[in-house]
């Protein structure tokens, strides 16, 4: 039974199938092929719910690379079951709209490939057990996401946004990749539960620390938290249904599931619970106050999604609280939190999806998604409008909607977290304020929301379009779950028992075996501190909504220039000039600055070792007299070498370059080396004679006009190489460590039939390597004739030119 | 022997690198020929100088000179030489070409 993995692999599969089904089935919309796919896999996940709900585990292996502990393992508990019911099920209704919102012409196999190549991905997250299958998925996921950005790859914003989101979403990738590689040097196991099962045998180990904070980058870049949060609003160009899809409802939430997954793990540390919490609050912030300035219906939403990940982070950071000082009473009240923050993650995807589509109606139908230009459409939408009501409402956290509950959680929460006094006094207490005034700033954007687009006057002259009521086919899935927002208001234990209460035995491993973690939701719980919150969050709201032109001002205090994209945008600019400044410094194209890095890396490394091992020893003991004879020949030589550098013409160098051939060709005769010396006569004579035909049709030569500088650049240079090398000849030479094997070819009479050695060496004992000397001079010969021969005939000449 | 030997190749090495660092293409060959030179004679070196009678077999004679090197350099000669050739048409056909054999010249634009 491998169903799990299956479930995985089927989308991967349909994925395959699209651009043929495409091209074979033209009459009726391939979309329909995927959400029959995505369906069928959603109705395969519910038949779990009752099996999970009872608290049974599924796990499925299979060998991918068992000698790497890396095995395609899939396990479905109560977590991991919420999110593939969000992608499967979102991404059914998601596909239905989209049959509606593309329209034929867009290149729509592309577009159902990606989406399915996203859709497994994603599936393959949040079932993963094991790390770097967990990752290979994680990443699959960038790059679908990469691809549905920029599905419109002829607009320069939308490849701008894709190569954004990859940029930032990959480097998280990254160092969560770097973060799991660690755990497995501790844990000895690339497997999550493995990893989780043994937690507390190496949370002293040095690389806790930093395998927590580098897998919370990854979770941080993928759910867009700040400082990270600035790809999600440019990826906006995608079309709405993704953004419906990825950017609100699964893919920004996979770093919160890492977060929920990871927190048995660090959740004990409170180095997790300040940088989850605090990051988490001050995203809440930051997207609802960025949201409000925002003129575009869908950079709102985006900023909105921001701040609503933001809050649900901060959730599952308060509940790590729980496991700090490990099981007791008291700390059962900070599960609440985790529980709160499953209710609001599934409360997001179902309001915040249905939001999407209804900008995408507004977008579709009228052509513009510009606030200034809409207004008034209530009457002509009235459907559109219900359901952007209900969305914005439930968004707000007001009754009877689903985000009320979820609000009033996350300020009991809050309040909760207050109180227990862990920490310094002021920075816990800090927290429910900030929460509160980020909730009124939440507030005022879904007004903006609802009340800039559908009431006021109506511009007709603005729109493109005359506004007019969306088809049907549109209008479904965003009704299916504006439905979903006010049933789980009225009915949230539903939803809390079957899918939330396993979910958090998944977070809480040891605290659930004590304690019935569940915790039953009521629309009416009293009046008590969040109530009263919440009001103070509706009068302020409104009040902040009514005079919003009054205080819209102080946004002008944060201008465009110092937002955290044109930073972002800063350092890719710097990053490029300096590599480029710096590759520029260096690569010149001139030959003889290449030659001088070859040269003085040679004289720093051979010279430094030199001095360092301190192996400047000589000795002249036992070396062969010098005759006179042959001192003569080596000054000879020497004061030809050098008057070489000095030759004015080029007949003069080319004949005391043959000196000196004929001078080695002298010594190889002194040196009892008959063959060498026969061999290097002959060589040397036709050397001279091809320098002869060169100098024959070379240019004369001209005073080169080196600068003083190089020149005794070139001369320190040249002179470090030859001492080094003389140094290191003599070092060598005095430093025999055991006899030359030479004795043994002195058997090449008897061995190889032969009495000149050397011939017998080159011919037998060592043929391979004459063998492939002559194949060098074969190709050396060819080359030569193919030099002279071939030319480029006039009309290829051309082909070079630009 | 060995000592004076090794002073010369030394020399012909810093001789090799001067012309090597030059601009024109005569020279920068000439550089790699001299430096051959100096190889060829540091192998040698390596292996003892006038130690015994040249390798080939003869009655009477125990001691011969190492025929390993000389072997070694056998071989080097070769390949160099038909380096230089080679290197030497290439130079002879890239002046025709480009009308100069200066490297400064033949180095192609700056902003590529």
């Amino acid at each position: 039974m491998l169903t799990v993995n299956l479930a995985i692999i089927i989308p991967f599969l349909a994925a395959t199938l699209v651009p043929v089904l495409h091209k074979k089935i033209s009459r009726i919309h391939i979309g329909w092929f995927v959400f029959i796919v995505s369906a069928a896999l959603f109705a395969f996940l519910v038949r779990y719910i009752p099996r999970i709900a009872s608290g049974e585990t599924f796990l499925y292996t299979l060998k991918w690379i068992p000698s790497y502990h890396i095995n395609f393992t899939t396990y479905m508990d109560g977590l991991s079951l919420i999110f593939a019911l969000l992608i499967t099920g979102i991404g059914a209704l998601v596909t239905i709209y989209s049959i509606y919102y593309l329209s034929s012409n867009e290149n729509l196999s592309h577009f159902y490939t990606y989406l399915l190549l996203f859709m497994g991905a994603m599936l393959g997250v949040v079932f993963s057990d094991n790390m770097m299958v967990l990752y290979v998925f994680w990443e699959l996921t960038s790059i679908s996401s990469f691809l549905l950005i920029a599905f419109w790859y002829h607009r320069k914003r939308s490849r701008e946004g894709a190569q954004k989101s990859l940029l930032i979403t990959v480097t998280g990738g990254i160092a969560m990749l770097v973060g799991f590689v660690m755990l497995y040097v501790m844990s000895g196991t690339m497997s999550v539960r493995e990893v989780i099962a043994t937690v507390s045998t190496y949370s002293e180990h040095s690389l806790f620390i930093p395998a927590m904070v580098l897998i919370l980058l990854g979770a941080f870049t993928k759910s867009a938290q700040f400082p990270f949060h600035i790809w999600l609003p440019t990826a906006m160009e995608a079309p709405t249904p993704v953004s419906a899809y990825l950017h609100s409802a699964t893919m920004v939430k996979a770093g919160i599931y890492l977060v929920a997954r990871f927190t048995p793990v660090f959740g004990g540390e409170m180095t997790w619970f300040w940088m989850v919490t605090g990051v988490g609050l001050f995203t809440l912030f930051w997207g609802s106050f960025n949201a409000i300035r925002q003129t575009d219906l869908k950079a709102l939403l985006a900023y909105s999604t921001i701040s609503q990940l933001g809050m649900i982070m901060s959730m599952f950071g308060m509940s790590s609280a729980a496991l700090v000082n490990g099981y007791s009473v008291d700390s059962v009240i900070f599960t609440q939190a985790a529980f709160a923050a499953l209710f609001h993650l599934v409360n997001h995807s179902t309001f915040k999806g249905a939001l999407f589509m209804v900008v995408g109606i507004v977008d579709h139908e009228l052509g513009t998604r510009d606030i200034r230009r809409l207004g008034g459409l209530a009457t002509l939408m009235p459907i559109t409008f219900t359901i952007a009501i209900i969305g914005s409402f439930s968004m707000a956290g007001l009754p009877p909607f689903n985000g009320f509950l979820s609000k009033e959680m996350f300020f009991q929460v809050a309040v909760n977290i207050s109180e227990f006094n862990f920490a310094s006094d002021t920075w816990s207490t800090l927290i429910p304020v900030v929460a509160w005034v980020a909730s009124i700033l939440t507030f005022v954007y879904c007004m903006i929301f609802v009340f800039k687009t559908f009431l006021g006057s109506y511009q007709e002259e603005k729109l493109e379009h005359p506004a007019h009521e969306a088809p049907y086919g549109m209008l479904f899935s965003p009704m299916i779950l504006g439905a979903l927002v006010v049933l789980i208001f009225f009915f949230p234990n539903v939803l809390g028992d079957y899918l939330l209460r396993p979910a958090m035995s998944s977070i809480f491993p040891t605290i659930a075996e004590n304690e019935d973690l569940g915790v039953h939701v009521i629309p009416w719980h009293g009046f008590n501190m969040p109530l009263k919150m919440t009001i103070g969050v509706i009068l302020l709201g409104i009040l902040l909504f009514i005079s919003l032109r009054y205080w819209k001002g102080i946004y002008k205090m944060f201008p465009e220039k110092w937002s955290f994209n044109t930073l972002y945008g800063n350092i890719l600019e710097q990053l490029e000039a300096t590599s480029n400044t710096v590759t520029n410094f260096y690569m010149t194209g001139h030959l003889r600055d290449y030659m001088v890095y070859i040269y003085s890396f040679f004289i720093l490394a051979v010279g430094g070792m030199l001095v360092i091992t301190n192996t400047l020893v000589f000795n002249i003991e036992g070396n062969a007299s010098i005759s006179s004879l042959e001192g003569i020949i080596a000054l000879v030589m020497m004061i030809a070498a050098v008057t070489i550098l000095f030759a004015k013409s080029r007949l003069t160098a080319i004949l005391l370059n043959s000196v000196l051939g004929y001078g080695v060709a002298i010594f190889f005769v002194l040196f009892r080396a008959p063959d060498l010396a026969l061999t290097q006569t002959v060589v040397e004579t036709v050397s001279t004679v091809l320098f002869l035909a060169a100098y024959y049709f070379l240019p004369e030569w001209k005073k080169e006009d080196t600068r003083k500088r190089s020149k005794s650049v070139n001369l320190i240079i040249s002179i470090l190489v030859g001492v080094i090398f003389t140094v290191v000849a003599l070092a060598v030479q005095n430093g025999k460590l055991f006899d030359s094997i030479s004795s043994y070819y002195e058997n090449s009479y008897e061995l190889a039939g032969g009495r000149n050695i050397v011939n017998t060496i080159l011919g037998d004992f060592r043929a391979f390597d004459t063998m492939l000397e002559v194949v060098v001079l074969l190709i050396a010969g060819l080359g030569v004739y193919t030099f002279i021969k071939l030319k480029a005939r006039k009309e290829d000449a051309s082909v070079e030119d630009k | 022997m060995e000592f004076l030997v090794i002073i010369l190749s030394g020399v012909l090495f810093a001789t090799a690198i001067y012309n090597l660092l030059q601009k024109q293409l005569l020279r920068i060959i000439i550089g790699t020929v001299l430096l051959s030179h100096g190889a060829h004679l540091m192998i040698l070196t390596m292996g003892k100088l006038k130690r015994g009678q040249p390798p080939v077999l003869t009655e009477g004679v125990t001691q011969y000179t190492d025929p390993l090197p000389q072997a070694l350099i056998l071989t080097s000669i070769v390949i160099s030489f038909g380096i230089t050739s080679l290197i030497l048409v290439l130079a002879y056909r890239t002046t025709q070409e480009n009308k100069t054999d200066n490297m400064e010249q033949l180095r192609g634009n700056s902003n590529e």
